[in-house]
């Protein structure tokens, strides 16, 4: 069994997708490092992690890593759908203002700590969606923002390249002890099981 | 005047200043308190509110029961593990599943390094800054400052040149401009009472605890196979032992898991309690303040089982039962069961029952949302200034114990042990109550749940060392069974059956009740510690343990609402699963307004 949590190997570069899947979409960036984990295989310094709503409880993993690649549905008021890219020190900007997303104060702390921890900078990128609908407990992505994922995708591919991060296309599907999350949550049989 | 008195003894006068905070919690969670204070600035009336509305019921209907962990793990970001559990523990009651005696135990271990982790963070991160002044830190001499930690405590990182690289870190960090953590304070107060040495002793302490929490999550990751969202599975824990291989948990895993709970132990006991009891000792009006409920309605359900699948409080690391009336001579037992036993109200609570005047157990439960404003609100339904607490006020549900509003959580869980004449509690209690000089009747109060809080940490991490010895004797007895999947396939299910879970989270009681149908969930209700604590009025006019709790407490400044924060954050509040759904303008660092 693969101890896909452990931190202090050689993990250096944490593709992280936070936000909560039962909040339509709240749960873009949990979707898109699923999609990602799906479609590619990394390098071993590499982990992705669906980061749910933990905040302060992420600071393990966020401050022992030299770059982070973080997805997350963020309210920039912007037409829903759309995707905006952030590097960098672009990123604590957007992530102190009045309203990002639900946990925004708390992920804009666990950002905060880590530098304070470190003492020293990360790479950082952060690519967001403007959401449509986030208020419908127990509901999946709107269509608009699903749309996204493969753009977002696309993006988080070129930031990658650039920090020369390595992975390649899968050969063989993903396997279950592979998954970021449980697959009870997977968007499939999530969407299966809605109520109606 | 407009003084009143509660069913449950409380004196409250809804005359003088009202002052409003909004929202209250560091991290995700939307609680909002208005206070009442009188000519001198005394609370003399608190009202509390939860923002937003909580649809977890709606979500699991018609769901596999065998999934329902993987989704109450993301009803709240905090508490994630502890959901999961009471869920598993739930449904193996309901279909009368036995886990193994090695399930049990990583259960345990699972629940005592949350415990550990939560407090510890808690500590650090959310309440020691409404007693520690960050920024008088910076003025602080490393030497008096080394001098000071070498007198409270034999922890190694003590020498004046640590305290002074930290205190050059953290000014490097304040003079960029970006507080982050420590911004949204109410720096220089002067309800601000440590000296400057203290305070740097204690910010330094903070780092060190955040960086610490890495070490005792990996314990969930050894055992849960996926972190900070760890795996469970009904029946037992999804994960193998292989002792002399390289595949499972062998013994290189087990090992690690061993010296972290060392690690865990040391820290505890030579960082946070020594912190602790400094604190504490130049805030001792604080053993007075913010007793609310405490000195007379305490909740616990026990947990811990010793052995598996027996769920007397005999069984119980931690026993638990009920204090009603302030009768320490009694413990109540109590039966989650029991229709007359644990009711929830909405009289004051945004949601719709047939018949208001009733409480309805979990089992008949109903959640149907009724956002309405009593007609002396202020502002209306998008911007509400001033609640109207004689109406709906809450979208968190009034919870109550034979009719008792209860307070839950470690000073609970710690006073009824106490009573019940636990010998390792009890030995914790009146030592540290020894060491500061102070009567029992001090535990009642915001510090004293503060330093159930701790001794907890502390009573759990040493907890771990006991369980995981424990473990490892089963497993060398040649026991390394981890689930039981006998009653796994839905064809073995009895049609129509009911079942509870609980579990003692850090923040207190926690219940999940599941009624499933023709193997599919049919109903689904949970009880949260934040529901307890942050309850509203019931039908009988009961005020809730936050509204109880803040009564009495002079405030130095309504500006800067410090006294208001220490004691509810003194209760760990977690309005993320109390209840929920996004607020309509988004997250505000917190506002506060005084009429």
């Amino acid at each position: 069994m693969e101890q896909e949590g452990e931190i202090d190997g050689e993990t250096d570069t944490l593709i992280l997708g936070i936000g909560n899947v039962l909040w339509a979409d709240e749960g873009f960036g949990v979707r898109c490092v699923e999609t990602l984990n799906a479609r590619f295989d990394f390098a071993t310094n590499v982990r992705l992690m669906d980061g749910g709503t933990q905040g302060m409880f992420l600071l393990p993993w966020v401050s022992s890593v030299s770059r982070l690649l973080i997805f997350d549905a963020i309210d920039f008021g912007l037409a829903p759908g759309e995707l905006r890219i952030m590097r960098d020190d672009e990123v604590p900007q957007y992530m102190g203002a009045k309203k990002m997303s639900m946990h925004q104060t708390g992920f804009q702390e666990v950002l905060m700590s880590a530098r304070l921890l470190n003492d020293r900078t990360q790479q950082l990128a952060l690519i967001g969606v403007q959401p449509e609908l986030l208020d419908d407990y127990g509901g999946s992505l709107r269509e608009v923002v699903r749309q996204r994922i493969p753009d977002a995708i696309q993006h988080a591919c070129a930031v990658l390249r650039d920090w020369g991060v390595g992975f390649r296309e899968r050969e063989e599907p993903l396997a279950t002890l592979d998954l970021v999350g449980p697959g009870e949550l997977d968007i499939v049989s999530y969407e299966l099981g809605r109520p109606r | 005047m407009t003084e009143t008195l509660t069913a449950n003894g409380f004196k409250l006068d809804t005359g003088g200043k009202r002052v409003v905070v909004d929202p209250i919690c560091r991290i995700e969670g939307h609680l909002r308190i208005e206070v009442n204070l009188d000519s001198d600035n005394v609370i003399r009336n608190a009202v509390s509110t939860g923002t937003m509305w909580r649809g977890l019921e709606v979500i699991l209907k018609g769901r596999d029961p065998r999934d329902a962990w993987a989704f109450v793990e993301r009803i709240c970001g905090v508490c994630t593990g502890v959901h999961a559990l009471t869920s598993v523990r739930a449904v193996e009651d309901a279909l009368g599943i036995k886990i193994p005696e090695n399930a049990n135990h990583i259960r345990n271990l699972m629940m005592l390094a949350q415990y550990t982790q939560d407090h510890l963070v808690h500590f650090y991160h959310l309440h020691a800054l409404d007693w520690v002044d960050v920024v008088s830190a910076l003025s602080a001499d490393p030497k008096a400052t080394s001098a000071l930690q070498q007198s409270i405590s034999s922890w190694s990182k003590s020498s004046p040149g640590y305290f002074r690289d930290v205190q050059a870190r953290l000014k490097r960090f304040v003079e960029s401009g970006q507080l982050g953590p420590f911004a949204n304070a109410y720096w220089g107060s002067p309800a601000y009472k440590l000296p400057a040495e203290a305070n740097l002793m204690a910010v330094t302490h903070y780092l060190e605890a955040l960086d610490f929490q890495r070490e005792i999550v990996k314990i969930h990751t050894v055992f849960g196979g996926r972190n900070p969202h760890p795996n469970w599975v009904v029946g037992g824990m999804p994960c193998s032992f292989s002792l002399n291989e390289t595949g499972g948990i062998n013994m290189e895993w087990l090992n690690l898991v061993s010296s972290i709970i060392d690690r865990s132990i040391e820290f505890i006991d030579k960082v946070y309690i020594p912190d602790l009891k400094a604190i504490a000792s130049f805030y001792p009006e604080w053993t007075t303040y913010g007793g609310g409920l405490s000195s007379t309605n305490l909740l616990s359900y026990g947990d811990f089982p010793k052995v598996a699948n027996d769920w007397s409080q005999e069984n119980m690391h931690m026993p638990g039962g009920a204090i009603i009336n302030g009768d320490l001579s009694k413990v109540h037992e109590v039966d989650v069961r029991d229709p007359e036993q644990v009711q929830e109200f909405v009289t004051h609570s945004w949601y719709k029952y047939p018949d208001e005047s009733k409480g309805l157990h979990p089992w008949d439960g109903m959640t149907e949302p009724n956002f309405e404003l009593g007609p002396n609100t202020k502002g209306s339904k998008t911007d509400i200034q001033e609640i109207d607490e004689n109406a709906k006020y809450s979208f968190v549900k009034a919870p109550r114990w034979r009719g008792h509003a209860m307070e839950v959580g470690p000073l609970a869980r710690y006073v009824v042990a106490y009573v019940r004449g636990d010998e390792e509690i009890k030995a914790q209690v009146d030592g540290l109550l020894s060491d500061l000089g102070l009567p029992l009747t001090a535990l009642f109060s915001t510090l004293g749940r503060t330093a159930a809080r701790g001794l907890e940490c502390s009573w759990a991490a040493h907890k771990m060392r006991f369980v995981f010895d424990s473990m490892m004797a089963n497993l060398k007895a040649g026991d390394t069974a981890t689930s039981n999947m006998d009653l796994w396939e839905p064809k073995t299910w009895p049609k129509d059956v009911k079942g509870v879970g609980m579990v003692e989270a850090p923040r207190g009681s926690l219940g999940h009740w599941v009624h499933i149908k023709d193997t599919k969930i049919a109903s689904y209700q949970a009880i949260v510690p934040t529901t307890w604590n942050a309850s509203p009025r019931d039908a009988a006019g009961n005020i809730g343990a936050y509204e109880a709790a803040l009564l009495g407490t002079p405030m130095a400044n309504p500006e800067q609402p410090l006294e208001i924060l220490r004691t509810v954050h003194s209760f760990d509040p977690c309005l993320a699963c109390a209840t929920h759904v996004i607020a309509p303008d988004g997250q505000e660092l917190v506002s506060v307004k005084v009429r």
